[in-house]
């Protein structure tokens, strides 16, 4: 129990291990590869002006300031928010949603607050990682193909890149880690007691939070090029 | 009661008495667990209100309605035991949540009541290791874990073997008795009703309302109503009746 809202500290901790740690693997898989595409890209059109080094510079800036937070959001949307919605999908086909509503517990308090955190902490955390996966992903063209040092990438990376732009995509993060979470429990809660809807809702689930995902992402490019970010 | 606009009973007004023990019954299908969903907060009436001494339900702000759902203990068909928690952690969720009292005693009492409905010795065990019998009377035991005022079953003998059904029929009076608890049972097993019920309400399908009111064994005898009497004698048509219309 944490304060006024009620949940189980226990559940918390299980659903972070499965959203942080078990979530690593995709993630650098998804994201080094990203890295790696974005550079083989972008190698082909500034080789031609002889500016094959700038390639360090492109996969560090689409990474931290966007890729790395929304193809993160994206994996764990279906990853993470499909596997919420399908659980308590199921809990309501089993009544077990009823069964906590009839005591008096929150369901919203109980069952979301605790994987609505868990993102929120987790997000930000995956995102840096996969930033710096795609980073080296990205380096793996950058020297194998383009035949740059690798002091070199690394020096043109992080003269590119400023704390600025990894801050943008954290907070991107955390608020795409709210989204996938609300989408996977409202969809979970809002099923109908059957096998078929919990299919539905896992599906209703990922298609929601991927829509509002880009979306979202859309609004904030808007509004991080007005105020000058 | 209403699903959207489809009408499942209409005009239900009855009275259940403090440490009575109740039965709703009727056929397949006519809304008993519906009403049931209804008597506990689960669902708002599309007309009408649930009061509890005195105290209406639906008029009551959040909080009150909160302080009345504790009050009350239910057990729904299948048990809806939390699958993620052992049995123990299921009976124990309420007292932790509600009371102060420190984990030993709390694991004291979950061994209890696990104990009352014969599960002595299965609190380590989830729910998807145990039998569906099982997960109906540790459902029960959950119910009961706050010693609430009123408990609500739902069709407790469903899927229970007929001593199994007996000793939950024994246990069901045995704690109207002790705890002075009122206890409404949505059922249509005919020896239960026989053997636990003070009072019933009989709902019908077809005129969507209820048709009965009263003691099951005088309905069986004495009630105007074919449908209730055909009921409650297992489909033995009474031939003095006659076929007399009400």
């Amino acid at each position: 129990m944490r304060g006024r809202a009620r949940f189980r500290g226990s559940d918390l901790l299980l659903i972070i291990q499965d959203c942080g740690p078990r979530a690593l693997g995709i993630v650098t898989l998804i994201s080094f590869l990203i890295g790696l595409i974005l550079a083989f890209v972008g190698a082909v059109q500034l080789q031609q002006f002889g500016a094959s080094i700038f390639v360090a510079n492109l996969v560090a800036i689409a990474m931290t300031r966007e890729i790395g937070g929304i193809m993160t959001a994206i994996v764990m949307s279906g990853r993470t928010g499909a596997a919420f919605a399908a659980q308590l999908g199921t809990m309501n086909t089993n009544q077990e949603i009823d069964a906590l509503s009839t005591l008096g517990i929150s369901p919203m308090e109980f069952l979301v607050l605790p994987r609505m955190v868990a993102l929120i902490v987790m997000m930000p955390l995956l995102t840096v990682y996969a930033d710096l996966v795609g980073i080296l992903g990205g380096a793996v063209v950058g020297i194998g193909m383009l035949g740059l040092g690798p002091m070199q990438y690394l020096e043109q990376t992080r003269d590119a890149v400023h704390v600025s732009d990894f801050l943008v995509g954290i907070a991107k993060s955390v608020v795409f880690g709210v989204v996938v979470a609300l989408a996977g429990c409202l969809r979970g809660m809002q099923s109908g007691r059957s096998a078929a809807s919990v299919g539905l809702a896992a599906t209703s689930a990922v298609v929601t939070s991927i829509v509002f995902l880009i979306v979202l992402d859309g609004i904030f490019a808007v509004i991080l090029n007005v105020l000058g970010f | 009661m209403t699903y959207g606009s489809y009408v499942i009973q209409h005009d239900l007004d009855f009275v259940i008495r403090r440490g009575e023990v109740f039965v709703i019954m009727g056929g397949s299908g006519s809304g008993k667990s519906t009403l049931l969903n209804h008597m506990v907060g689960l669902k708002q009436p599309a007309r009408g209100d649930v009061v509890y001494d005195g105290q209406s339900f639906w008029g009551s702000p959040p909080e009150a309605q909160d302080e009345l759902r504790r009050r009350l203990g239910v057990s729904f068909q299948a048990g809806a035991l939390w699958s993620s928690m052992t049995l123990a952690e299921n009976v124990g969720l309420p007292l932790q949540t509600f009371t102060r009292l420190p984990a030993r005693q709390i694991s004291e009492i979950v061994s209890l009541k696990l104990a009352l409905v014969g599960l002595a010795g299965y609190e380590e065990f989830y729910p998807s290791e145990v039998s569906g019998g099982m997960l109906k009377r540790a459902g029960v035991a959950r119910a009961m874990a706050l010693d609430p005022d009123i408990l609500f079953f739902d069709e407790p003998s469903a899927g229970l073997d007929p001593i199994s059904s007996r000793r939950l029929d024994d246990l069901i009076l045995e704690l109207r008795d002790s705890l002075g608890a009122t206890m409404v049972v949505v059922t249509h097993e005919l020896p239960s009703i026989f053997t636990i019920a003070d009072n019933s309400v009989f709902l019908d399908g077809e005129t969507r309302t209820m048709i009965a009111y009263g003691n099951p064994k005088t309905l069986r005898d004495e009630s105007p109503n074919p449908t209730v009497r055909t009921f409650l004698r297992r489909g033995a048509v009474d031939a003095a009746a006659g076929g007399a219309a009400v």
